[in-house]
């Protein structure tokens, strides 16, 4: 049974007004434990409205939200629980740190589940080792880190519920090269070690490319594809005609196609490209 | 010719917060000079010391010692401040704390209003300002009914209406969508191109800075780099230890490098990497005939 589940979902803002828009249309899709899925698509696709309602936020307009075959909107569910085993990280998070010290910051969430102090302890410190945050940084106000920092303590917060699964949305935007990579490295790790289920979105094809095991592509509202990456980019003319920003290097190897040096793989990091081309170089196949 | 923009020894230094008797160093003492008509990216990781070199371009910020001279005058004279930020003008990361109007064209007007300029010529001036940016047909909006990359767009009209000879950009594009990237970065190169507008884009994007013809590398608040951009990402170690990276192309062309082929390790467009590979595969064809 996947973990969680959308079945026939669709979400309308502002209903019966002139503004009225259909940000999730018709929308089924299951997710298994342990996935780590990738989530692009143009500004408007309906990510945000799609992960708003994955962990119960907003209320579906019609459908529903399966989390272990159970319907999280039925009339007993719990949804206070759903939004413990289902965190969502928001987009720029640093902006909502509120308590007076990083440490009662991360343990806001735990404390609000009803874990003894011992427990949250446990987890504060273990999550805030987890995002890269040193012992020091703990006593401190918010206010007193760096943007990147600020990001980790927001993201160490819904960590420390220890959900199972976790949802952040555009987690790296805003952030230089050496911090972009360093949080979606925890990340990887972080998933690698608890075998959580990791919702990614992002608008850098070349970092969800990466780290996810399956990309779902998100166009006008509906899924355009839903896939392991190299499936997805097989469909390379198709993601760039729906404005998507495909990697340089997977738009390299299509030049090349169009120029007769063909690879059966669809090449989307960089480390990949060079090998096939290596071995295409010392004589290996290549085929149009 | 006498540069635009000459920055001399500077340094800056604020005091650290827990012991104020001690100084954090943000800027060690750099030297640059910016010409009229440059596109300049300024490229370094958080910390380097890129945001504070901006502020200090049009006065925002002083230097703790050296000099900024813009057009020749002292950011240091307090009388020339208002000639100094009419020739500087900014550009920040969030476009929706540059907006202060409830209405497009009022907002790029704002400068103006405040600088007293003559209604018919406001006029002007504004609608030639939304024009250049492409957002003419966009004035009697509302700026929350904009896109992202449209209120940056207007952020830069508001700008250029002060008719500056230099706009700094602070990473403009950071907090955009890929579409709303490309049409910012368009905008920039295209006052650049067709007006003349120096412009220094500060960056984390590696592909903007391939497209500008001169790239600033900071690190640890001194100039590491200074040169064109094939020339700065040609070196891929180094720039990778200092935490920036490079584009795709060029990190493709530096593994082929390392493993014995020959090509040049200026490549930092699409076009030169498929022509230069495609090459390779030619010359694999030819020798294979050969032999």
């Amino acid at each position: 049974m996947p973990i969680l589940e959308a079945k026939d979902l669709t979400y309308t803002y502002s209903i019966g007004s002139p503004f009225e828009k259909t940000a999730v249309d018709h929308i089924s899709l299951q997710i298994e434990q342990g996935e780590f899925v990738g989530i692009i698509g143009h500004t408007g696709s309906g990510k945000s409205t799609l992960m708003q309602m994955l962990n119960g936020l907003l209320k579906p307009t019609s459908g529903k939200i399966l989390l272990d075959g159970n319907d999280i909107w039925a009339k007993k569910a719990d949804r206070r629980q759903v939004r413990f085993q289902v965190g969502l990280v928001f987009q720029y998070p640093e902006y909502q740190l509120f308590e007076e010290t990083v440490y009662r910051d991360i343990a806001f969430g735990p404390k609000n589940m009803g874990l003894s102090e011992s427990e949250i302890d446990q987890r504060v410190r273990e999550t805030a080792a987890a995002v890269g945050l040193r012992e020091e940084l703990l006593e401190k106000a918010p206010y007193a880190l760096s943007g990147g920092q600020k990001r980790r303590v927001a993201i160490a917060g819904v960590m420390a519920m220890e959900p199972r699964v976790l949802i952040l949305d555009e987690p790296t935007a805003g952030l230089d090269p050496k911090g972009r990579e360093k949080i979606l490295d925890q990340l990887a790790r972080y998933h690698k070690r608890t075998g959580c289920t990791i919702l990614l979105v992002s608008h850098s094809m070349e970092d969800v490319a990466r780290y996810a095991s399956k990309l779902l592509v998100l166009n006008r509202a509906k899924i355009m594809c839903y896939d392991t990456p190299s499936k997805v980019f097989a469909q390379s003319d198709a993601l760039a005609q729906t404005g998507l920003a495909l990697p340089q290097i997977t738009r390299v190897f299509a030049a090349l196609r169009e120029k007769g040096i063909c690879f059966s793989e669809e090449v989307y990091t960089v480390k990949f490209g060079a090998a096939l081309l290596e071995d295409a170089l010392k004589g290996g196949a290549f085929k149009c | 010719m006498e540069p635009l923009i000459k920055i001399e020894n500077v340094r800056f230094a604020y005091p650290n917060e827990d012991e104020p008797e001690q100084v954090t160093e943000v800027l060690k003492g750099i030297s640059l000079e910016f010409r009229r008509g440059e596109l300049i990216a300024v490229l370094g990781h958080n910390g380097s010391g890129k945001s504070t070199l901006a502020k200090l371009l049009n006065a925002v910020l002083l230097p703790t010692e050296g000099s900024v001279l813009v057009d020749g005058m002292s950011t240091q004279k307090e009388e020339l401040l208002f000639d100094i930020r009419q020739r500087v003008g900014m550009v920040f990361q969030n476009p929706d704390n540059q907006i202060v109007a409830t209405i497009v064209e009022e907002d790029v007007a704002f400068a103006l209003e405040n600088m007293g300029v003559p209604q018919p010529e406001m006029r002007e001036r504004v609608d030639e300002a939304l024009k250049a940016v492409h957002m003419y047909e966009y004035r009697h909006h509302a700026p929350h009914q904009l896109s992202g990359g449209q209120k940056q767009r207007v952020a830069i009209a508001g700008i250029i209406a002060m008719r500056p000879d230099c706009i700094v950009l602070d990473e403009p594009t950071a907090m955009l969508d890929p579409h709303g990237r490309s049409e910012v970065l368009r905008t920039i190169k295209r006052l650049n191109r067709e007006y003349g507008i120096t412009v220094i884009l500060i960056t984390h994007e590696m592909d903007e800075a391939a497209q500008c013809r001169r790239v600033v590398v900071m690190d640890h608040g001194s100039v590491k780099m200074d040169d064109t951009p094939q020339n700065v990402f040609a070196q891929v170690a180094e720039m990778k230890q200092i935490g920036l990276d490079v584009p795709q192309v060029t990190e493709l062309v530096d593994l082929l490098r390392q493993k014995g082929y020959d090509l040049d390790p200026h490549i930092i467009s699409e076009e030169d990497c498929v022509a230069a590979i495609y090459d390779l595969f030619e010359k694999r064809r030819a020798n294979g005939a050969d032999s």
